[in-house]
């Protein structure tokens, strides 16, 4: 049934998602409130599949590996109805509604689940380290987003000869807003989440091994967001040189995701 | 029921007059009230902006003299405001106040204040009563023709003069003005009135470089703001967010180095700089750098003319809405005329009784006279009395805005045809 739900909030998505490549050059009112309302009913049907696969397995840990795309991308659908009602814009959907449906696809249809070992080692930091680098996750597609968006309104501003989309986006300074606001959220949830991992790694292997590639680029993504954090509060960089930094960082995170299927210490088959 | 409407606006009549003719607000409800008493008028409303003075009324015959009405209130002649005065009536005076109302026969195309300056003039004159259900009609429906216009067409939504433009940039760069920091240099006419519309949309303060002092301390002062001696103009120049430069000097001022100098101390964030010197105080190359936004006079006309030609084009498209929804209206209140209907209610009940008669007469065999009366006063009997109920519904629903309803209804349960409705609705019911 899990899945089952999932696929309706997927249907969901399909709709947010024509309405990011809808919204690249038409401007409709009427459609981003469908898609917005579209989006929220994705939401429900999403937790109410997530909530089934955590009562089924009847642990709150979980993490097969589709439920944790399923998970992220639910954290990012909150995340961007967060900035939803803080400003009143979806634009951001333009990025983070394919980054979602593109994750929720792949949860929906991929095969069965395998679990991940969690034989009773530290389950509460296993729980933790997931939720936490997860919601550090969403925050970093949605600055990701928001520093694509402002590229976009930069030029356009730039050239003189503002193309359609630019009657429909937020004002640059807002854009920014966004931008900084989730990177500064989910900054401390990605570092809480990272000692969390390190934690549990600790407990099962009795050190953590720099040299797995896992380890390795979840440093390296850790280390591009605090440089992010840094310029941004240091000196203020936004605009190209923050989307760059935010691209690479975005990278880094899709890598290190990725390096799942590489590492040595993070494997979700059951052993 | 007819209506009609007088009046002088903008292109009419010059501001002397039309200061002659408005009625301030605290006079209205009178003067709607005196409006409702003149003689022939049975509703009437007046709109009284500083661009028109209107006066709308029904009437059943709808050529009442509301020129009468003007000389009676104002104590005027009439005559010596004749040249300026325009007259509508029936269709035309309906998409008068749907042209007005949409915003369509404004001095400004398109600007947003006119329709809540007619709803104010409604709800005044319904106050007092003199807006009942026909003008209520005429002016439910040109709000929401009003809102079909702005909904469906861009008319009001672009900026059409250059401190307008500059405005929306600016909010398009910073979102919100509120707080921002204002620099002018130079102390021209020009970047006054931007300066001026810049603070009327929230910016917080101004500052003020002039090369003689002097004016830039009288300039400071109209607005509160502070002056800068010029010779510090690139140690403060920073603290504006919004620039606008308007020197004669015959090189630019502000060079790329001075755009990367601001950036730094703002940590880099954006500045906006309106340039309207010819030749340009700012060197085009500081577009280039990350967080400037660069607008010289040409680009801000450029964008003007731009909008000005969409709005001519949005307006055509809204002009062919206006028209449609004048006929739509015209249809709608000629359904609402109940005499057609009572008419071929009381044809289709006759057919049936004489149907009946003739399908009896051959059973009863002959008549006397006595008995073809009698049976005559029992039949016309039994329909006048099945009748009697919907017409005094239909009469009565002919005074409220639920007429359409009632009528529907009544066509429907005696299955009534549309055509003679049609027929005879074109010119309300008179071959009745």
């Amino acid at each position: 049934m899990s899945i089952l739900w999932l696929r309706v909030a997927l249907g969901c998505y399909a709709v947010g998602l024509i309405y990011a490549l809808v919204a690249l050059n038409r401007t409709s009112d009427l459609f981003s409130r469908i898609a917005i309302h579209a989006a929220s009913l994705g939401m429900v049907f999403h937790f109410v599949s997530l909530a089934e696969a955590v009562l089924l397995s009847g642990q709150i840990t979980l993490a097969s590996v589709h439920n944790s795309e399923s998970l992220l991308a639910f954290l990012i659908m909150t995340v961007f109805m967060i900035v939803y009602f803080i400003y009143q814009t979806t634009s951001p959907g333009i990025v983070v509604f394919p980054v979602v449906f593109l994750l929720t696809f792949i949860a929906a249809t991929g095969q069965q689940p395998f679990l991940l070992t969690s034989s009773g080692l530290r389950t509460g930091w296993l729980f933790a380290h997931i939720a936490l680098i997860f919601t550090g996750y969403a925050a970093l597609v949605l600055s990701f987003g928001a520093s694509l968006l402002y590229l976009i309104q930069e030029s356009s501003l730039k050239s003189k000869n503002p193309g359609r989309i630019f009657t429909r986006l937020p004002a640059l300074q807002v854009i920014d807003e966004i931008g900084y606001r989730s990177l500064l959220l989910g900054f401390p949830f990605m570092t809480l989440g990272l000692i969390a991992g390190s934690v549990v790694a600790e407990a099962k292997f009795g050190r953590v091994d720099f040299l797995d590639p896992k380890v390795f680029l979840s440093v390296l993504m850790w280390a591009v967001y605090l440089i992010m954090v840094y310029t941004r509060w240091n000196a203020g960089w936004r605009g190209r040189r923050a989307a760059i930094l935010a691209s690479f960082a975005f990278v880094a995170a899709i890598v290190a995701w990725a390096a799942n299927y590489f590492s040595g210490i993070h494997r979700f088959v059951a052993s | 029921m007819k209506f009609q409407l007088i009046g002088v606006n903008h292109n009419t009549a010059p501001v002397e007059v039309r200061e002659r003719l408005a009625i301030p607000e605290s006079r209205l409800p009178e003067a709607c009230k005196k409006l409702g008493a003149h003689p022939g008028i049975e509703e009437g409303m007046i709109l009284s902006t500083c661009n028109r003075v209107e006066v709308i009324a029904h009437s059943k015959n709808g050529s009442v003299d509301l020129r009468g009405f003007l000389r009676d209130y104002f104590q005027i002649d009439p005559n010596e405001f004749e040249k300026h005065l325009y007259e509508y009536r029936e269709q035309d005076a309906v998409r008068h106040v749907f042209r007005v109302a949409s915003s369509l026969d404004s001095m400004v195309v398109g600007e947003p204040q006119i329709l809540g300056q007619v709803k104010e003039a409604y709800a005044t004159a319904r106050a007092v009563g003199t807006v009942r259900a026909q003008l209520d009609q005429l002016l439910t429906r040109a709000f929401a023709v009003a809102k079909r216009v702005r909904t469906e067409t861009s008319v009001g939504s672009s900026a059409v003069s250059v401190a307008s433009v500059a405005v929306e940039l600016a909010k398009k760069i910073f979102g919100n003005l509120h707080g921002k920091q204002v620099f002018l240099v130079g102390a021209g006419k020009m970047s006054e009135l931007a300066a001026r519309h810049l603070m009327a949309h929230g910016c917080a303060s101004i500052f003020v470089a002039n090369r003689t002092y002097d004016r830039a301390i009288r300039l400071a002062q109209k607005f509160n703001g502070q002056a800068i001696e010029f010779s510090r103009l690139y140690e403060t120049c920073d603290r504006g967010d919004i620039v606008i430069t308007s020197t004669g000097s015959p090189h630019a001022i502000f060079r790329r180095e001075h755009g990367e100098m601001f950036l730094s101390r703002r940590k880099n964030r954006p500045m906006f700089f309106i340039d309207i010197a010819v030749p340009r105080d700012v060197d085009p190359g500081m577009n280039k750098l990350d967080g400037i936004f660069v607008y010289d006079i040409d680009d801000l006309q450029q964008a003007v003319s731009a909008h000005v030609a969409d709005r001519k084009k949005e307006a055509e498209r809204a002009e062919a809405i206006i028209n449609s929804e004048v006929e739509r209206f015209q249809a709608r209140i000629q359904t609402l005329d109940v005499v057609p209907t009572i008419v071929s209610l009381q044809d289709h009940l006759e057919t049936i009784r004489q149907a009946e008669i003739d399908r009896v007469r051959g059973r009863l065999g002959e008549m006397t006279p006595d008995q073809e009366l009698a049976v005559e006063a029992l039949t016309r009997g039994i329909v006048n009395k099945i009748m009697h109920t919907p017409i005094s519904t239909l009469k009565t629903a002919a005074r409220d805005a639920e007429a359409t309803t009632v009528i529907d209804l009544v066509r429907r349960l005696f299955n009534l045809q549309d055509k003679k409705a049609a027929k005879s609705g074109g010119d309300s019911g008179s071959d009745n």
